[in-house]
C-alpha cells in the first residue's frame, strides 16, 4: 500500500514538471518566432489571439492533425521508436533538476553524471531515425548530428569536471549551495570558470543541434536532417524533444555557472530581492533560452568540418587545460571551494 | 515478494530476452538495438543493487559512447544477410565447444561449493549516504597504482590509435580555416596606380 | 604581432560579439511589416492593375475596335473581333484579356486612341475555376461602370504629365 502510494505520489510530481514543460516548450517556440522576428525587422505571428499567444496551440492542433506518412520501405518498428528514444531522455533528464532548495524530484548523490548520461542517450532517436527512414538525406543528416552530438559532449562533460573540481559534488544541489556566499554574483562558478561558463553553453547549442551548429538540418543540403521522412504528430515529438533539451541546457547552465536559485544581491540587500528564489533560476535560465534565439537569428551556419574542429581541436584542449589550471587555484586556496 | 524483488524479477526478464535478442536478431542494427536494451537493463540492475555510481558510468559509458559508435559502423555496413548464415554449420562444433566451457565455468563459479557465497565474508554492502564518494576514496588510496596503470594503458592505446591511422596525404587540396581568417587586405590586394588620361578632347 | 593580436581578438569571439550587438539593436528597431489587410501600402495613380473598358458620359462605349491594343499587346493577352452596328459606327463584339498572358505592361492604355481600355489600381481579385481568367467585354465594361469616378479621378491626377 505505502508502495502504492508513493508511486502516486511520485506520479503526480512528474506531471507536476513534465506538463508546465510542455506548455514551456509551446510558448518558446512562439517566442522564437517573435524574438527572431524582430531582429530581422518583422513582426512574427500575430493574428492567433491575443498577442499571438495562442500561436503555439494551432500550431498543435495542426501537426496532431496531420497524416502521419510511412515511406514504404522504412523499418516500421524502429522507425516508430526513434522518436519516442529522443523524447525520453529528454524528459528524463529533468528528474534530477533542483527548482529551489529541495524542490527536485530525485536528489540523487551522482546527479551530475545522471544528467551527463541521459544527454548522451538522446542521440539514438537521432540515429535511429536516420537510419531507419531509408532515405539518404535522413541518414546523412543523422550521421552528421551523431558525430557531432558524441564530440561535443566530451567537452561539455569536461566543462562540467571543472565545476565538480570548484564544488567538489556531483550532487546538484550541493552544487548550487557552493555558489552561496555574501558577494552576490561574485561568487558564483561563471568568474573562476570563465572558459568554461563560455565553453559550456556554446558546446550545448551545438550538442542540441541549433544554429549555428544546425548542419544535421542543413536545408540547402540535405533538406531537413534525420526527420525529413517524419510528418505530424511524430514529427512533433521530435520538435518536443529538441526544444526541451534546449530549455534543459538553458536551466543547467543557469545552474552550474550562475548560482541557480540564490539571489545576485545576496549579502548586498535584504528583502525579496535578496532571498534565493525559484523564480531567480527561471530568469536566468530565461537568459540563456533568449541567448539561443540570438544566436540563431545573428550567426550563419558553420561549415562542417568547422564544427569538428571547434570542438576536437579548441574545445577539448582549452577544457583539458582549465581543469588543472582549476585544480591548482583550489589547492593554491585562491579558489574557495565549496561545500 | 516486495516491490524490488517484482523490480529484480522484471528487469531480470527484460534483461534475459534482450541479450538472447543480441544473437538470434538477424538485422544487425536491431540486434545492436538489443545490446544497447541489456547494457541499459543491467544498468537498473546495479542502481537497485545501490551501486547507483557504477549504474550510471554504464549507462554514460557503454550505451552513450560504445554503442554510438558500434551503430555507426553496423550501420555503416551493407550487410547481406545469406552469407552470414553459410558458416553457421561449419563453426557449430567450435562453437558448441566454447559454449561447453563457459556453461561449466559457471557452474563450477556458481554451485557453491567453491566458490558460494556464504565463504565470503559480505562487503560493507550498502555504504551509507555517498558510494560515489566511497569508490573515489578508494580509487585513489587503496587502488591508486592499479588505476594509474589501467589510465596510462588508455592513454597509450589512443595514442597508437592516432599515430596508426594519422597520416600526412600528399595532394589533398584541403582548406585549413585558420589560415583564411589570418587573411588580410594586404595580403591579396595590389593597389596599382596608373597615370590619368589627360590627352585633348577626354573627361568632362 | 598582428598573428598574436588576431589570436586574442578571436578567442575573445569579438566578431561575434559585434554580430550579436548588431542583431541586438535591430531588435529594438521599429518595424517595417505591414499588417496588410488592415495595412496598405499607399498605390501611386499610375498603379496598373485589373483592366476596365469606359464609356461616354452618354452611355456610349468609347472602344471603336481599331485593334491598336490587340496590336501593341506585347503577351498577345488581347482577342477583338468587330462588326459594322446599324447605324454604321464599327464596334467590338469580342474583347478578351486573358489574364494569365497579361503582364501588366500599360500599352494597351497608352496605345488606346479614345481612352477606352484602362488599367485601373485594383490589384485584387482572384479567379475560383478554370477559364475565368479570361474577362470578356461585358465583365470588362462592368469593371469600367462601376469604378468610373476612381479612374477618372486618377486620370485627371496624372493629365498634367501626359
Amino acid at each position: 500500500m505505502d508502495d502504492l502510494l508513493l508511486l502516486a505520489w511520485t506520479l503526480a510530481k512528474i506531471l507536476l514538471i513534465a506538463v508546465p514543460l510542455i506548455v514551456a516548450v509551446a510558448f518558446f517556440t512562439l517566442a522564437e518566432r517573435k524574438v527572431i522576428g524582430w531582429m530581422q525587422v518583422r513582426l512574427g505571428p500575430t493574428e492567433i489571439g491575443p498577442l499571438a499567444l495562442a500561436q503555439p496551440f494551432a500550431d498543435t492542433a495542426k501537426m496532431l492533425f496531420k497524416e502521419l506518412v510511412m515511406p514504404r520501405n522504412a523499418d516500421r518498428f524502429l522507425y516508430i521508436l526513434a522518436p519516442l528514444l529522443t523524447l525520453a531522455p529528454a524528459f528524463a533528464a529533468w528528474a534530477v533538476i533542483p527548482f529551489d532548495q529541495g524542490v527536485a524530484l530525485s536528489q540523487i548523490d551522482a546527479g551530475l553524471l545522471y544528467l551527463l548520461a541521459m544527454t548522451s542517450l538522446g542521440v539514438y532517436g537521432v540515429i535511429l531515425a536516420g537510419w531507419a527512414s531509408n532515405s539518404k538525406y535522413a541518414f546523412l543528416g543523422a550521421m552528421r548530428s551523431a558525430a557531432q552530438i558524441v564530440s561535443y559532449e566530451i567537452a561539455m562533460g569536461f566543462a562540467l569536471v571543472c565545476v565538480i573540481v570548484a564544488s567538489g559534488s556531483l550532487n546538484i544541489e550541493k552544487i548550487v549551495l557552493a555558489q552561496a556566499g555574501n558577494a552576490g554574483f561574485f561568487e558564483w562558478f561563471w568568474l573562476p570558470l570563465l572558459p568554461m561558463f563560455v565553453v559550456y553553453f556554446i558546446s550545448g547549442v551545438a550538442e542540441t543541434n541549433r544554429a549555428p551548429f544546425d548542419v544535421a538540418e542543413g536545408e540547402s543540403e540535405i533538406v531537413a536532417g534525420f526527420h525529413v521522412e517524419y510528418s505530424g504528430a511524430a514529427f512533433a515529438v521530435f520538435f518536443l524533444a529538441e526544444y526541451a533539451n534546449m530549455i534543459l541546457i538553458s536551466l543547467l547552465a543557469a545552474i552550474m555557472f550562475l548560482g541557480g536559485w540564490l539571489s545576485p544581491f545576496q549579502g548586498w540587500i535584504g528583502g525579496f530581492l535578496g532571498e534565493p528564489s525559484f523564480l531567480w533560476l527561471f530568469a536566468k535560465a530565461s537568459i540563456f533560452a533568449f541567448c539561443y534565439l540570438w544566436f540563431r537569428a545573428t550567426f550563419p551556419r558553420y561549415r562542417y568540418d568547422q564544427i569538428m574542429r571547434l570542438g576536437w581541436k579548441v574545445f577539448i584542449p582549452i577544457t583539458i587545460v582549465w581543469v588543472a589550471v582549476i585544480a591548482v587555484l583550489i589547492v593554491a586556496k585562491v579558489v574557495e571551494r565549496g561545500v | 515478494m516486495n516491490y524490488e524483488s517484482y523490480l529484480f524479477l522484471a528487469l531480470a526478464t527484460l534483461l534475459v530476452i534482450a541479450a538472447g535478442a543480441v544473437v538470434t536478431l538477424r538485422n544487425p542494427v536491431h540486434a545492436a538495438m538489443s545490446l544497447v536494451l541489456t547494457f541499459f537493463t543491467s544498468a537498473m540492475l546495479w542502481i537497485l543493487l545501490r551501486a547507483e555510481f557504477l549504474g550510471i558510468t554504464l549507462v554514460l559509458v557503454y550505451v552513450g559512447a560504445v554503442m554510438v559508435l558500434f551503430l555507426f559502423v553496423v550501420m555503416m555496413l551493407d550487410i547481406n544477410v545469406v552469407p552470414l548464415r553459410e558458416g553457421f554449420a561449419r563453426y557449430l562444433p567450435v562453437g558448441l565447444l566454447v559454449a561447453g566451457i563457459m556453461a561449466a565455468q559457471m557452474v563450477a563459479v556458481l554451485g557453491g561449493h567453491h566458490f558460494g557465497l556464504e565463504r565470503y565474508t559480505a562487503p560493507p554492502a550498502v555504504i551509507e549516504g555517498s558510494n560515489t564518494a566511497a569508490l573515489g576514496q578508494l580509487l585513489y588510496t587503496g587502488y591508486v597504482y592499479p588505476f594509474e596503470i589501467a589510465a596510462v594503458i588508455l592513454l597509450v592505446a589512443i595514442v597508437a590509435a592516432i599515430a596508426l591511422t594519422h597520416r600526412r596525404r600528399e595532394g589533398v587540396k584541403l582548406q585549413d580555416p585558420g589560415k583564411q581568417t589570418m587573411v588580410r587586405k594586404a595580403d591579396r590586394l595590389r593597389v596599382v596606380k596608373m597615370p590619368s588620361d589627360t590627352r585633348e578632347g577626354h573627361g568632362a | 604581432m598582428g598573428a598574436i593580436t588576431h589570436y586574442f581578438k578571436s578567442l575573445m569571439l569579438k566578431e561575434l560579439l559585434v554580430g550579436l550587438s548588431l542583431t541586438g539593436r535591430y531588435f529594438f528597431r521599429p518595424k517595417y511589416t505591414l499588417r496588410y489587410p488592415e495595412e496598405k501600402a499607399p498605390k501611386s495613380n499610375r498603379f496598373r492593375g485589373l483592366h476596365a473598358l469606359r464609356r461616354y458620359p452618354n452611355g456610349e462605349e468609347r472602344c471603336i475596335a481599331c485593334k491598336l491594343c490587340e496590336a501593341v499587346c506585347p503577351a498577345l493577352a488581347i482577342t477583338i473581333d468587330s462588326e459594322q452596328r446599324a447605324d454604321g459606327t464599327r464596334r467590338t463584339t469580342r474583347y478578351e484579356i486573358d489574364l494569365f498572358k497579361c503582364i501588366f505592361c500599360g500599352f494597351c492604355e497608352e496605345s488606346c486612341p479614345v481612352d477606352s481600355i484602362v488599367e485601373t489600381d485594383i490589384s485584387e481579385y482572384h479567379f475560383e475555376t478554370r477559364g475565368e481568367n479570361v474577362v470578356g467585354k461585358q465583365q470588362l465594361l462592368a469593371i469600367g461602370d462601376r469604378f468610373e469616378k476612381q479612374i477618372a479621378a486618377a486620370r485627371a491626377l496624372d493629365a498634367p504629365y501626359r
